[in-house]
Order: structure tokens, then sequence, then C-alpha cells
């Protein structure tokens, strides 16, 4: 393998990470704030076929990008319905989303294309074309950094470059402001958020609101960036890893965004290692290497090394009154 | 304390609950251009009218009694076995292991309970770790079961196009089992007796699939563990206080829930394909979860949800045929529906029928 090689690994990692940050990034606000959010994988899927339906239809990835987010926003606002307002099981209202959105958005793609599930393939300027950075040019020939800028930082789309703002924006939004004081507050101990006098509904459902957002953008590049249309159940269990990562990362963003560029360089790694033998190992089938990101969580969730400590109220909806 | 009437909560809360469901896809169906009543007649049509349509219709219903079982015995414990699906699949390789070994030298009377034997094992195990890992190492049951379905996934993938994979077949899916090792199925059995049914895959798992009821229904409610396990699901520390091992309870829920989803596999591919596909299982594990929603972790309950989701399962093949514009995964719609409408928003009409029909009970 070449130094460029492995700047193409890194570069496809980049790409692959995207839609799991996104997604991390929504689930760990919503369990910072003390909604579990299994349905991550529902929102991602019903906003890859937003973007792709609507961008198909008026020829503009904006719009499609609009879509999705609204599509995911509304699966989020059913999860917060369901369990923020009459207390639901969040699991299963998780599960609804996910079993709803991969019926849905096959139902509705077949009503409008007549595709068998798809939707049409996208041209080039109905999707979010590459973003070229500048000072390509300029530093194109200074050696190791050159390369390393316009093969790995420069020529993603405006998605890729989202999901990395996303980290340290929400970073800040958790930790440096009074808006993310209480929302940990409230993933940690409603009782304390509600006798403060405020309302731990409305916190909980802005926490659900941004996540729905996030999913919408995931879902967006999934089939206007990534991929140039959507095909029945592409996010392909992303939204699990993407919560898979959450929990690798024990809830704190940083760590998250590790998980994930991990998770997404297993996957980019193994593509590009398909069919040619390893050492010692010899050939290994790529979906044995897919399955390593469940491994690795499950053998962290079990304690082996480090301890993953969930924010305290997650999962348990908040009562006023006994 | 306030308490509803047995009628309210358990026949008029659970109805407005499915009619929502169905009212919310009766507007889908308006909404792609189709009338929701031809698209309910085909439904019924192809559910249980055409030939051999009712014979599919319950073979779909075994497999849910077994995954809606798998689930429900798991959440009376409140364990939340979403590995369903993965313990379906890892059934169907148990199965498999034990037809290769046993196929050529045992008879058929042999074979099939060592195989039945085998699925069953499979998936405890496969359900096992997840439940050892929540009892001993405080895991989320709910995020292991979620990751063991993917771990399964890869796994079969792996083993069905590596060392399962049948010589000569361009699709992974694995060698086929021998004539003893099959589940007969009912059109076969009864010929000879001079009923004459329709040809369809329904098979002798469907009896399992009772005698599995039966079971479950005497082991929860008739037995001092089943006792043990609903305390359990009440409340863990009281359980604990009344000197419940709580621990070794959750791994045993877990193994019985585990081996109840690994006997869908009897079903399918001992009953019907004769191997074993890739994801076979195709999503039911994750319908057991609306079957066991729907009937209230109940075995009577579980039935008639099986049988629900059977006929919409079979019915739904049928929509695929008859309109362009509605599909199979208008099945899915429904199922996602009824989740969230009898699961998520269970509450939903109580405390407005608490108002209506409460009477005040003395606590």
């Amino acid at each position: 393998m070449t130094c460029l090689d492995i700047l193409l690994v890194f570069d496809s990692t980049l790409r692959l990470a995207t839609p799991l940050i996104l997604c991390a990034m929504a689930g760990l606000i919503s369990e910072r704030a003390g909604v579990v959010d299994i349905g991550l994988e529902g929102k991602l899927l019903g906003g890859a076929f937003a973007a792709a339906a609507v961008a198909t239809i008026t020829g503009s990835a904006w719009l499609g990008l609009l879509a999705a987010i609204g599509a995911s926003l509304s699966l989020s606002m059913i999860h917060g319905f369901a369990c923020i307002t009459h207390k639901g099981e969040q699991i299963i209202s998780g599960i609804a989303i996910n079993i709803l959105a991969s019926g849905a958005t096959v139902v509705a793609s077949v009503a409008l294309f007549k595709r068998g599930g798809q939707t049409p393939t996208l041209d080039r300027d109905e999707r979010f074309s590459p973003i070229e950075l500048p000072g390509v040019e300029a530093v194109g020939d200074v050696p190791w950094f050159g390369p390393f800028w316009r093969e790995l930082v420069s020529g993603h789309t405006l998605p890729v470059y989202i999901a990395l703002a996303s980290v340290p924006l929400m970073w800040w939004l958790l930790w440096r402001t009074r808006f993310g004081l209480r929302l940990r507050a409230v993933g940690e101990m409603p009782a304390a958020v509600d006798s403060a006098g405020l309302s731990v509904t409305w916190l909980r459902y802005r926490a659900l609101i941004i996540a729905g957002v996030l999913c919408g953008i995931a879902g967006a590049f999934l089939s206007t960036a990534h991929g140039a249309g959507f095909v029945r159940e592409m996010s392909a269990g992303k939204g699990y890893i993407a919560l898979a990562a959450l929990i690798f990362g024990k809830w704190r963003p940083w760590s998250v965004l590790g998980a994930c560029l991990l998770f997404g360089f297993l996957e980019a790694f193994a593509n590009r290692m398909q069919g040619t033998p390893l050492p010692v190992i010899g050939e290994v089938p790529l979906e044995v290497v897919l399955i390593l990101p469940y491994v690795a969580t499950v053998i962290l969730l079990a304690g082996f090394f480090g301890k993953a400590i969930p924010p305290r109220a997650l999962g348990t909806p908040y009562r006023k009154e006994r | 304390m306030n308490r509803l009437p047995a009628w309210v909560d358990y026949g008029l809360i659970p109805l407005m609950n499915l009619s929502l469901a169905f009212g919310v896809t009766a507007i889908v169906v308006m909404l792609v251009g189709e009338n929701p009543l031809d698209a309910l007649t085909v439904l019924v049509n192809g559910a249980f009218v055409y030939e051999g349509a009712l014979g599919y219709t319950l073979y779909y219903t075994t497999s849910f009694v077994f995954t809606g079982l798998a689930v429900a015995v798991a959440f009376h414990a409140r364990l939340f076995n979403i590995g369903g699906e993965g313990q379906a699949y890892i059934g169907g390789l148990g199965a498999l292991m034990v037809a290769l070994a046993v196929q050529d030298w045992a008879p058929g009377v042999l074979a099939i309970p060592l195989c039945i034997v085998g699925a069953a094992a499979f998936g405890a195990l496969w359900a096992f770790i997840p439940g050892w890992l929540q009892a001993w190492r405080g895991s989320h049951i709910v995020i292991t079961t979620i990751m063991f379905n993917f771990i399964a996934s890869g796994i079969m993938v792996g083993l069905l196009s590596g060392a399962l994979m049948r010589p000569g077949q361009s699709n992974p899916e694995s060698f086929l089992f021998g004539e003893s090792a099959r589940m007969p199925q009912l059109h076969e059995l009864l010929a000879p007796l001079g009923i004459e049914i329709g040809r369809s895959p329904l098979n002798l798992s469907i009896v399992f699939a009772v005698l599995a009821c039966i079971g479950v229904w005497l082991l929860i409610w008739r037995t001092r563990w089943g006792y043990a396990l609903r305390a359990m699901g009440q409340s863990e520390p009281a359980a604990q206080y009344a000197g419940v091992p709580v621990p070794r309870m959750i791994v045993t829920a877990m193994l019985i829930s585990g081996a109840l989803a690994g006997l869908m596999a009897i079903n399918t591919v001992m009953g019907d394909q004769g191997k074993v596909t890739l994801n076979f299982p195709s999503g039911f594990g994750f319908t057991g979860i609306a079957v066991a929603l729907m009937g209230r972790s109940h075995p009577v309950g579980i039935v008639f949800a099986a049988l629900l989701f059977g006929a919409l399962f079979q019915g739904g093949t049928e929509l695929d045929f008859e309109f362009q514009t509605i599909t199979r995964e208008m099945v899915l719609l429904i199922q996602g529906l009824i989740i969230l409408f009898s699961g998520a928003l269970a509450l939903m009409f109580v405390p407005w029928m608490e108002r209506r029909f409460a009477r005040k009970v003395a606590t």
C-alpha cells in the first residue's frame, strides 16, 4: 500500500463515518436528555428517502435536505409524543419508528415513482457536489501536506463538513451553555430541574428536535451526496452502528467522534482489503470485519475495558406527581 | 387506586389502539390512490379465501407464535429481548448442524426431534450471552441483543457463503436438509387419511407452536418459577428481598426466550425451505415484538395477534399482485403503527378511560 492508498482509505473513512457522526450526535443529545433513541435508524432512512424524493421532484438538493430534516423531525416528534407526552416505553417507540420508516419509505416510493421502492437516479446538479477548499492549487506541490489537503481535507460534500462541525458544536452546546447544563440535568435528575421551575417536557422536546435535524442531514447525505438516489433499506444498520458508537464513546462528543471514525475506518479498510489476503489470518470476508463494531460494543458494555455509564434518568419517563 | 374493568382494559383499549393503527393505514392507502375497502377485501381473500391461502396464513402464524412467545417470556421479567431475529437465525444454524450430523443414519422420528432440540439450543445459546451479560455484568439487554442480531447476521453470511455453502450455488445458501430431517407438511400428512387440503408450507410445526403456547402458559402462571419471574418483573428489589435469585432468573428467562425464538427456524427452515437461506427470519423476530405487545404477553392473546399478523402477511402478498401502488411493505407500515399505538402509546387512552369507567378500589 502506498502513501496515497492510505490517504484514500482515510478519505473514505471520513465519508463512511459522516452518517455515523451525525446520528451519534443526535443520539447523544437525546440520550443526554434522558430519552433513549433506538429510532436513529428509522430517522436516517426516512430522511434519506425524503431527500431523494424531493430532490428528484424539484431538482434541488437543498430542498431535498429540507425535506429530509422535515421527515426525520416528524419521526422524532412521534417519538416525543409517545414517550415524553404519553410516557410510553421509549424502546418500543424507537422500534416502532424504525419499522414504520422501513415500511413507509417503500410504500411512498412505490406510490410516487413506481420503481419497486427506488427513486430515479439523481443528476449531478440534483446532488450535493464535492466542495473544493481554497488553496488546493497553491499547496498541491508541497510534499505530504499537499496530498493530505487535496485528498483528505478538501473535496468532500457539505454534509461531511457539517458532521465534523457538529461535534465541537455539540460539545459547546452541552458543556458551555446554560441550555446544555439544564439538558444534561434533565438526563440525570429531572426532578431537580423541575423543582428549579423549568419544564422537563420542553427541554426533552428540544433535545429531540435537534436530534431530528441531525438525523435528517445524515439521511440527505446518504441519498443525495454519498449516493445518487434512494434504495430500500439504504440505511443498512448505520443508525444502529451510530448507537453502538454512542455507547462506545461513553456519551461524550469527542470520544463518540473517535468511535465513529474507528467504525468508519473498519469499513473503509475492509472495503479496500476485499479479496486480498491478510498476513497470518488469510482472507477475511467483508461481513466478518463489519461485525467488529458490534462485538467491540458488547465487550465494552460488559465492562471488560472501561465502564460505560449512561445518563442516570435514561429511559425513564418523568412523572411530575405521584 | 383506580382500576379499570377488565373489559375496558383487555377489550376496549386494545381495540381502540388497533383501530387507530388501521385507520392511519386506511388514510395511507387513500393517499397512494386506492380504495381502502378494496384493499381490505383483497387482503381478506388473500389470507383466508383463496385455495391454500389459509394454509399459508397459518404457516406464517406459526412463526409469529414462536417469536411472539419469545418476546413475551422475557417481557414478563421486564427484559426486552429484541434479539429474536438473531436467535431465530442462529436457531436455523442449530437445526442444520444437527441435521447434517444425523440425517444419514437416523429415521425421521429421531432426526426431527433432534433437529428441534438443535434449533432451540442454538437459539437459547444466542440469548444466553446477552442474558448473562445483563445479569452479571450489568450491560443493557436491549443494546446487547441489537448488537447480537448484527453479529448473527455477519456470522451467518460468512458461513453461508463459506463453509456451509452448498457447492454449485451462486447464492449463499446451505446444504439441503435430508428427507428424514424435514418437518412433514400437513397436506402430505393428511392426504393418506383421505383429507384433501390445498398445498401450502403449513407443517407439523404448528402442533409444536400450540404445545409451546400451553407450555408457556403453564410455566408463567402455574409454576413457582413463573411466579418468581412475574414478581421480578413487577419489582426486582421486592423479588430479591423475597429470595428470588435475580441474576439466575434473568439468565434462565433469556434461555427460554431464545429457545422459543430459535424454534421459529423449525417452521421455515425444516418445514418449508429445506435449507438455510440468507436472512431467512426476514424480520419475523421483530414482528414478534408487535405480536407480544398486542397479545399482552399472554399465550391466548399471542395466538390471536399472531393470526392477525399471519393474515396480514399472507394477504399482503396478494396486495402486491392486485395493486400497482400497494406493495407488501404496506404490512410493515401496519406493523410499525401497531407497535406504536398498542405499545408506545398504549397509555394514551388510559387517563380518559379512567375518568369514565374506573371504579375506586381500596388499597
